[in-house]
């Protein structure tokens, strides 16, 4: 359609950035380097809103839908019955995460101005942040699922660069080195199922409303599954999805706007984006094998609240808490249950669709605050311990209440946005089974819970004068404040946004209704836990907390050391993996392999060797074998 | 007239005798000649199948002096090498110069 033309430059003009930055960044200021990669992320943000407001303002079709819309597309590499397309796609969600991405990588580019100020590679850090933008624009915007996981692995590879920017330091490369093996070994499985997918149902488009295009071939049942379960492994490795979580609290070793970024807002939650892209697959031909996704959100969105209570680097508290509300998405979009009837998809069967993508929207927002109010603190302090904090509202106030209210948001009190979103998943989840939405209501507990325990211990409780002697904490600069106080407005405003109107499962519009008895028991939860943490954690000493951790000393431990993930891993990649698959391989390679064609090289020498004689440089010699040839061939012909 | 047949016995002899004084002599010059009796003996054989075969035409006999005038262009690069040769091993035997093979 010609009115979203302009929407191949949303994707041109980060990759332009990045390319003028990459080539040309050494040799400009800072401050050019800066404004060029600000600006135009500026425009793309301008662009995205327009498409969105005509996307959403255009009429609806008969049946009350948006209709989708492919301003371009083109065959990149055709191979006969398959073809490799790269295009445009506008839809609700791809729209929606137009505006999220381009919102939140304005708001972190102009953050960077001032938190990255003077540091070496600025110019350096512009152009991957460009690069990161750019592919995260195409991953959503892809038409296809192989054009999607073109871009999946340039956003793995953007992150990759950005975790290990400050790349002399040692703990920076080994977090960048385990993001992207660890994503990488994930990806494996999401190429091995997009193939799998390809192979039979002959197509990778996203436009599944083509007539028979998944359904005609044998083995539909099972094969189709099966692959979509093996792309949910590679969504789970992109959104630290347990076990292959391990990778997100390492990435904090970059610098903390990009955490804000890619680590928090939008990189992360692009499995979950994965997964609500080939949601009507999911809910038409393996419902069933929702419940994975179900299980695995559950136990993941557990297991990282329970970690995040015990942290003490404030970045991983932000950290686990980002992984277990990407859990929260997961869960949400896997408690969708089959539509009844003739509506393949039912808004309210498919409640958690829209919850879901609503709470992406707004996680993204607040999550982004906070990660750039832990950016503000560090920065003041120049430490990432909370034990280094404390105390501090009186120095930072326009950080300390951008704070308040994204913990007030993310632990669901209204009327901030979290509050909304996190509802709806409360409600999906009761709707699919109690079991799991009480367990989902435990988990938002003591997600209000270690949060507020973080807002204490950061801006309340004994300030740490040792750590003060000689440089007093002072507000940010700025260009970081504003940024700040932007998502905070978006935080108190988004949550009224009458979301079920532009996102919904069968793309009808969808009232949200709040479901009083869950709402309630939610608030009241999160009240109950706010409260508990500031009986525990406010005063200047902190003797209730002191004696659970003599109670629970191993329990303490163990969460600290994230329950030990990482060992775990590290004794099954290098114990058993490197010991029992690796090195018998590599002992294979070596002698087997390498032998095979070692002994045909010894053979060719030898046999080399053993005519070298022949060439002696005697000329007479030469000319007796030459006589005696032509006299032999001489006779055979005229035997002949 | 001198009946065909002996110029083809006059060539072979020729030819023989180039091909063993190709082998047995070590001088190199005395090679040379050797290798020059064997195109002669060739060259008798064109003019003495030309006038044999195809008496009206004259290829056979243009084929000689084609002939001719190569071989001269060949000895003179080989007396250029036999210089060389002289002038780097101070001997003028092809046993001097066994170390070129490399």
């Amino acid at each position: 359609m010609e009115i979203y033309s302009y929407s191949f430059l949303i994707l041109l003009l980060p990759a332009l950035s990045f390319v003028i930055l990459a080539l040309a960044g050494m040799k400009m200021s800072h401050k050019t380097a800066g404004l060029i990669g600000t600006t135009s992320l500026g425009l793309v943000t301008v662009l995205s809103y327009l498409t969105a407001f005509s996307y959403f303002s255009a009429d609806r079709m008969a049946d009350g839908t948006f209709a989708t819309v492919v301003p371009f597309n083109f065959t990149w590499l055709p191979l006969g019955r398959l073809h490799f397309d790269m295009g445009v796609l506008l839809d609700p969600i791809s729209v929606m995460m137009l505006i999220v991405i381009s919102t939140v990588s304005l708001m972190v580019h102009i953050y960077s101005f001032g938190y990255m100020h003077g540091e070496k590679g600025f110019q350096r850090y512009y152009a991957f942040l460009s690069l990161f933008t750019m592919s995260m624009l195409g991953l959503v915007v892809a038409t296809n699922i192989f054009q999607m996981y073109m871009f999946w692995e340039l956003v793995g590879v953007s992150s990759y660069l950005l975790i290990g920017f400050y790349y002399p330091l040692k703990p920076a490369i080994a977090a960048s080195k385990k993001a992207f093996i660890v994503t990488r070994f994930a990806d494996m499985f999401f190429l091995i199922g997009i193939l799998l997918f390809g192979f039979y149902a002959g197509t990778f488009s996203f436009d599944f409303t083509v007539e028979g295009s998944v359904r005609e071939y044998a083995g539909a049942a099972f094969i189709l599954p099966t692959a979509l379960v093996l792309m949910f492994i590679g969504g789970a490795g992109k959104s630290a999805m347990f076990p292959l979580h391990i990778w997100l609290p390492d990435a904090m070793e970059g610098p903390t706007p990009v955490s804000a970024l890619i680590h928090a807002a939008t990189m992360v939650v692009a499995g979950v984006f994965q997964i609500a892209r080939m949601f009507p697959l999911w809910i038409n031909y393996a419902p069933q094998s929702l419940s994975i996704v179900v299980w695995v959100g559950v136990f993941t969105a557990f297991y990282a609240a329970a970690v995040a209570c015990a942290q003490s680097d404030i970045k991983r508290v932000l950290a686990f808490s980002t992984i277990s509300q990407i859990a929260f998405m997961m869960v949400a979009l896997g408690v969708c249950l089959p539509g009844h009837g003739e509506a393949v998809l039912d808004n309210h069967a498919q409640l958690g669709y829209m919850a879901s993508m609503f709470h992406l929207f707004t996680h993204a927002m607040f999550k982004a605050c906070l990660f750039l109010g832990a950016g503000c603190i560090i920065h003041a302090v120049h430490s990432n311990e909370m034990s280094m904090m404390g105390g501090l509202r009186k120095y930072m106030p326009i950080t300390h209440v951008t704070f308040l209210i994204s913990c007030l948001a993310i632990a669901g009190i209204p009327p901030f946005s979290g509050f909304f979103s996190k509802d709806e998943i409360l409600t999906a989840c009761m709707q699919y089974s109690p079991v799991c939405g009480w367990i989902m209501t435990g988990v938002a507990a003591m997600t209000a819970f270690y949060m507020f325990r973080l807002y204490y211990g950061i801006f309340w409780g004994t300030e740490n004068k040792e750590a003060h002697e000689h440089h007093t904490p002072h507000e940010a600069p700025l260009s970081m404040t504003f940024p700040l106080m932007f998502l905070s407005v978006v935080t108190c405003l988004c949550g009224f946004l009458p979301f079920g109107h532009f996102v919904s499962a069968s793309g009808q519009a969808y009232d949200i209704h709040l479901d009083w008895t869950v709402a309630g028991t939610s608030i009241v939860i999160a009240v109950c836990s706010i409260c508990l943490a500031t009986y525990i954690y406010k005063g200047e000493s902190q003797p209730i907390a002191d004696r659970l951790y003599k109670t629970f000393p191993k329990l303490h431990r163990a969460a600290y050391k994230r329950f030990y993930q990482d060992e775990i891993w590290q004794y099954v990649t290098h114990r058993i993996i490197f010991r029992c698959v690796s090195t018998p391989v590599a002992w294979f390679d070596r002698h087997v392999v390498d032998g095979t064609f070692n002994f045909l090289a010894w053979g060719a020498n030898e046999a080399g060797e053993s005519l070298r004689p022949w060439q002696s440089g005697d000329v007479r010699q030469y000319a007796v074998w030459f006589l005696t040839g032509t006299v032999a061939l001489t006779l055979v012909l005229l035997a002949i | 007239m001198v009946p065909v047949q002996c110029y083809f016995v006059l060539s072979a002899l020729l030819f023989f005798i180039g091909v063993f004084g190709f082998i047995t002599r070590r001088n190199l010059i005395a090679m040379l000649i050797s290798v020059e009796l064997i195109l002669n003996a060739v060259d008798i054989n064109f003019a003495a199948f030309n006038r044999l075969l195809f008496p009206d035409s004259m290829e056979g006999m243009f084929m000689t002096l084609f002939s001719i005038g190569v071989s001269a262009a060949e000895s003179a690069v080989a007396i250029a090498i036999i210089i060389n040769v002289y002038r780097n091993f101070k001997s003028d035997s092809v046993d001097s110069i066994k170390n070129m093979k490399w």
